[in-house]
C-alpha cells in the first residue's frame, strides 16, 4: 500500500502502481486544458532537495508542483551547506523545522532518501538515489507503454545497458513485474549486478537473445566514464555488441516500441537512425513525468493534514 | 582499596583451560585465584552472589579499536576499558590505527602507560606491521615487542605488496609473535560497501564480493606455509577463507583465526533499511557464510571470538552509506549475542568460554583464559538468562554505533573481576579505576 513516503516501486503493489497511473491520466488532461493549474495544493510547500544536479527530472518535479498551486522551493543542495564531512541528517532535520508538505531527493549514494524519511515527518519522495531507484521514471515509463500498447500485462519488455549502474534499470524491474510483464536485461556482463535473477527477471548477455520478440526495448544512458576502458573497452565497442539500430531491432515484435530515460547519447545507446524512429514516444516520456510526478504529489501531499486527506482534483481554475 | 578478598558463591564454573563445568564457588585473594571447590567458607571476604551464573575466566578480546591517541571523540583507552569490563572482558588487544600509528616504541609505552592508570582492562597494544600503516617499510618489530606489543597488523590497511607481507611474516619468526591480516583484497573490493549478492543489487550499492576476502587470506595462508610464521586472521567473514583455512591447518600451516558476534549472527540483510550502524568492514555475508562461519568456529577451524569493537561518532554515521566508516562497537553485546550458539546447541557453555577467552589468551600468549589456582584472578561472571535492552547511550563506550541499538539481548555480564579487583558489577557499574 502506498504508504507515507515514495521510496521506491519495491515498496509499492500493484493496486498503488494502478491508482498512481490513473491519477496520472487525470493530471494528463490537466496538462492539455488552457489554463494548467489547478488549486488542489494550494498553501502547500514542496522542497526539491537535489544534491545531485538533474535539470530535468528537477524542473519535471517544480512544473509538476505548481500546476497543483503548491509553492515549490528548489533546494540548492549542491551549492550550499551540503558538501563533504556535512551530515545529511542534519540539514534534513533543519527541513523539518519549515513544516513542509513533501520532500523530493535526488542523491548521488543509495539509500538517502531513505536515511532523511527517517527522521522527517514530511513524505519524501525519491527522484533518483545511486543506483538504487527511480520510482517516478518507472511509472511514467508505464504510463507511456501502457498508452502506447494498451496494456502491460503479459507484455515483455528487454532493458539494455549498464544495469549495474542504473536506478531506471531496477525500478523499472519492479514496475513491469509487479503489472504483468515479463522482464529481460541484458549487457555486458560486468554491468549485470551479482544475483539480478532473484529480482525475477533474465539476465542476457547477449543483445539478440535478450530482444528477440520483445515488446519493448528499452536502452540505458551509459556514462562516457564508463566507457573508457575500467568497464569497457570503448563507446565504438559497446555501441556495436549493445547500441540498439534498426538491425537489431529486427529480432524484437514489429511494432517494438523503443524508450529511453534521456538523455540519448546519439550513436551510442541508440543508432542515429534509431533516435528518429518514433519519436513520439520518447517526447511523450517527459509530458508524462510531469503527470505522473503530480499524481505522486497530489497523492502523498495531500495527506499531510489530519483529518480528510483527499483533496479535490476539481476541473481546475478553467471554469 | 584494600588489596580484595573476594568469594564468588555459588555459580557454574566454567573453565576450559581445566575442562572443568561444575557447581562451586571461587576465592580470590591477593589477586589471584586460591581456592575453586564446592566447601569453601571465606565469610570474612566480599561475596559476589552467583547462582544462577556462570563463573568463567575474564574474556580476552583480540581485535579492538580504543581510538587513543588522536581520536578520543570516538573512544579512549579509559572509555574503551571500562566498556570492556562491563561486557566481560578483562582483556583487550588494540589496533594500530591510532593517531599518529602505533608503529614505533614510544607510542606503544604509551598506550600501556595510559592504560595502567585509566583503563579497568588489561590492555595489549598489537603494533603496526608497516610504518604509518603504508604497506611498504617493516617495523622494528623486537623493540615493539620489547615495549610490550603483542601481534603485528596493519588491520583495515591490508597488506596488498605479498612480496612485503612475504618479508613481515618471515622477520615474525624472530619475535615469535603472530602477524594478523585483515583479508580484503583492495582492488577486489573495489569501493564496495555490501556484500555483493542478492542485497547489494537491491540496495544499489557497489558491491563487495566475497572473493576479495577469500583471495588476500589463500595469499597469506601460502605465505604462512612457505615462511613457518603464526598467521593469524582476522574477522573471517566468508564460506571461502573457512574452508582455506581449514585446509591450510589439515596441511600443517601455523594460524588461527577469529571472528566477530555480528558474522556470526547477522546477514547483509541487516542493511535493507541502510543502516549504518550495521556497516562493517568485512561487510556482514549471507547467509550461508553465516553458517560456514560458525561451523568453522564449532569444529575449530576457527579459534576464537573477537569484537572488532570500532566506534565512530554519530555525525560519522549519519553520512551517505557509501561516506560512512565501517564499525561497530561490540564489548557490551557481545556475550548476549554469541550466547545465540548455546541456545542453538552448537556450542556448549564451556565452549564458548574457551573461544572467549582460553583460545585468545593463548593466541596473544598473555595469561588468563583459566581459572587454576594461582592463576591471575580475571574472571567474568554472567547470567545466561538476564534480559536487557540495550542502549548504547547507557553504556560505557563514548559511540553508540551499534546495529542491536534498541534490541532486547538475553544474557549480560554481572561482574568483572581483573588482576583480582572486582571493576565491574551490573548494579553499581564500573568500579575502578
Ligand atoms: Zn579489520
Amino acid at each position: 500500500m502506498i504508504g507515507r513516503d515514495l521510496l521506491g516501486i519495491e515498496d509499492l503493489d500493484r493496486a498503488d502502481i494502478e491508482r498512481i497511473l490513473e491519477t496520472a491520466e487525470h493530471m494528463r488532461e490537466i496538462g492539455r486544458r488552457v489554463i494548467k493549474k489547478v488549486p488542489t495544493l494550494r498553501g502547500r510547500t514542496i522542497v526539491n532537495l537535489f544534491f545531485e544536479s538533474s535539470t530535468r527530472t528537477k524542473s519535471s518535479f517544480e512544473i509538476a508542483g505548481k500546476r497543483l498551486s503548491a509553492d515549490v522551493i528548489n533546494f540548492a543542495a549542491a551549492a550550499s551547506s551540503l558538501k563533504k564531512a556535512e551530515s545529511i541528517l542534519d540539514t534534513a532535520r533543519n527541513l523539518e523545522a519549515m513544516d513542509l508538505d513533501a520532500v523530493v531527493v535526488r542523491h548521488a549514494v543509495a539509500g538517502v532518501p531513505k536515511q532523511i524519511a527517517d527522521v522527517l515527518s514530511a513524505p519524501v519522495i525519491n527522484a533518483g538515489d545511486g543506483a538504487h531507484e527511480h520510482p517516478t521514471q518507472a511509472l511514467l515509463d508505464l504510463l507511456t507503454v501502457r498508452r502506447e500498447k494498451g496494456r502491460i500485462d503479459g507484455l515483455t519488455i528487454a532493458i539494455v545497458g549498464d544495469i549495474l549502474h542504473s536506478r531506471v534499470a531496477r525500478s523499472n524491474i519492479y514496475a513491469f513485474r509487479k503489472m504483468g510483464a515479463e522482464v529481460r536485461v541484458a549487457g555486458p556482463p560486468q554491468m549485470i549486478p551479482a544475483a539480478i535473477e532473484t529480482l525475477g527477471v533474465k539476465a542476457f548477455t547477449s543483445l539478440r537473445e535478450a530482444i528477440d520478440g520483445v515488446d519493448v526495448v528499452m536502452a540505458l544512458r551509459i556514462q562516457n566514464e564508463r566507457l573508457t576502458g575500467t568497464y569497457l573497452p570503448s563507446v565504438r565497442e559497446y555501441s556495436a555488441t549493445y547500441g540498439i539500430d534498426r538491425e537489431k531491432l529486427k529480432f524484437a515484435k514489429d511494432d517494438a516500441i523503443v524508450m529511453h530515460p534521456g538523455p540519448v547519447n546519439r550513436g551510442v545507446e541508440l543508432s542515429h537512425d534509431l533516435t528518429d524512429h518514433r519519436p513520439g514516444v520518447i517526447l511523450d516520456q517527459v509530458r508524462n513525468g510531469v503527470a505522473v510526478r503530480m499524481a505522486v504529489l497530489y497523492l502523498l501531499s495531500g495527506r499531510r493534514q489530519e483529518g480528510d486527506p483527499r483533496v479535490d482534483l476539481g476541473s481546475g481554475e478553467e471554469k | 582499596m584494600s588489596q580484595q578478598r573476594i568469594w564468588i558463591r555459588g555459580g557454574r564454573i566454567l573453565d576450559p583451560a581445566a575442562e572443568r563445568d561444575e557447581p562451586g564457588d571461587v576465592l580470590i585473594e591477593g589477586g589471584v585465584i586460591v581456592a575453586v571447590g564446592t566447601k569453601l567458607d571465606a565469610s570474612d571476604a566480599e561475596v559476589i552472589d552467583a547462582k544462577g551464573a556462570w563463573i568463567a575466566p575474564g574474556f580476552v578480546d583480540l581485535h579492538t579499536h580504543l581510538r587513543e591517541p588522536g581520536q578520543e571523540y570516538k573512544e579512549d583507552i579509559a572509555s574503551g576499558g571500562r566498556s570492556a569490563v562491563a561486557g566481560g572482558f578483562a582483556a583487550v588487544a588494540c589496533m594500530a590505527n591510532t593517531h599518529p600509528v602505533n608503529d614505533d616504541p614510544a607510542m606503544t609505552d604509551y598506550i600501556i602507560d595510559r592504560a595502567k592508570q585509566d583503563s579497568p582492562a588489561r590492555v595489549y597494544p598489537i603494533a603496526a606491521a608497516t610504518r604509518g600503516l603504508e604497506g611498504t617499510e617493516m617495523t622494528e618489530m623486537s623493540a615493539l615487542v620489547d615495549a610490550g606489543a603483542v601481534a603485528f597488523s596493519d588491520d583495515g590497511k591490508t597488506i596488498m605488496d605479498g612480496g612485503v607481507m612475504r618479508r613481515i611474516l618471515e622477520y615474525s619468526r624472530t619475535v615469535g609473535k603472530p602477524v594478523i591480516t585483515h583479508g580484503e583484497d583492495r582492488h577486489l573490493v573495489a569501493g564496495g560497501v555490501v556484500n555483493e549478492g542478492p542485497v547489494s543489487t537491491k540496495l544499489g550499492l557497489p558491491g563487495n564480493p566475497a572473493v576479495a576476502e577469500v583471495v588476500l587470506i589463500t595469499r597469506d595462508l601460502m605465505l604462512a606455509e612457505l615462511t613457518g610464521a603464526h598467521l593469524h586472521v582476522a574477522h573471517v567473514s566468508t564460506k571461502g577463507a573457512v574452508a582455506a583455512i581449514r585446509q591450510a591447518r589439515e596441511r600443517g600451516v601455523h594460524v588461527t583465526a577469529e571472528v566477530t558476534p555480528h558474522h556470526l549472527t547477522l546477514t547483509d540483510e541487516a542493511l535493507l533499511g541502510y543502516d549504518t550502524n550495521a556497516k562493517v568492514a568485512p561487510p556482514l555475508r549471507s547467509a550461508a557464510d553465516v553458517r560456514a562461519c560458525r561451523e568453522g568456529l564449532v569444529d575449530g577451524t576457527i579459534d576464537a571470538i573477537a569484537t572488532d569493537h570500532a566506534p565512530h561518532a554519530v555525525h560519522e554515521k549519519d553520512l551517505e552509506f557509501t561516506e560512512a566508516p565501517p564499525g561497530l562497537i561490540g564489548f557490551e553485546t557481545a556475550f548476549p549475542v554469541v550466547l545465540d550458539l548455546v541456545r542453538s546447541g552448537e556450542l556448549s557453555p564451556l565452549e564458548l568460554m574457551r573461544r572467549l577467552s582460553t583460545n585468545p589468551a593463548k593466541i596473544l600468549d598473555r595469561p588468563g583464559g583459566s581459572l587454576a589456582i594461582g592463576a591471575a584472578a580475571n574472571v567474568a561472571i554472567l547470567d545466561p538468562d538476564r534480559s536487557w535492552t540495550y542502549d548504547p547511550a547507557k553504556g560505557y563506550s563514548k559511540s553508540r554505533n551499534s546495529p542491536w541499538a534498541g534490541h532486547t539481548l538475553t544474557g549480560r555480564a554481572i561482574a568483572t573481576i581483573v588482576g583480582g579487583w572486582l571493576v565491574y558489577d551490573v548494579e553499581r557499574g564500573v568500579l575502578y579505576p
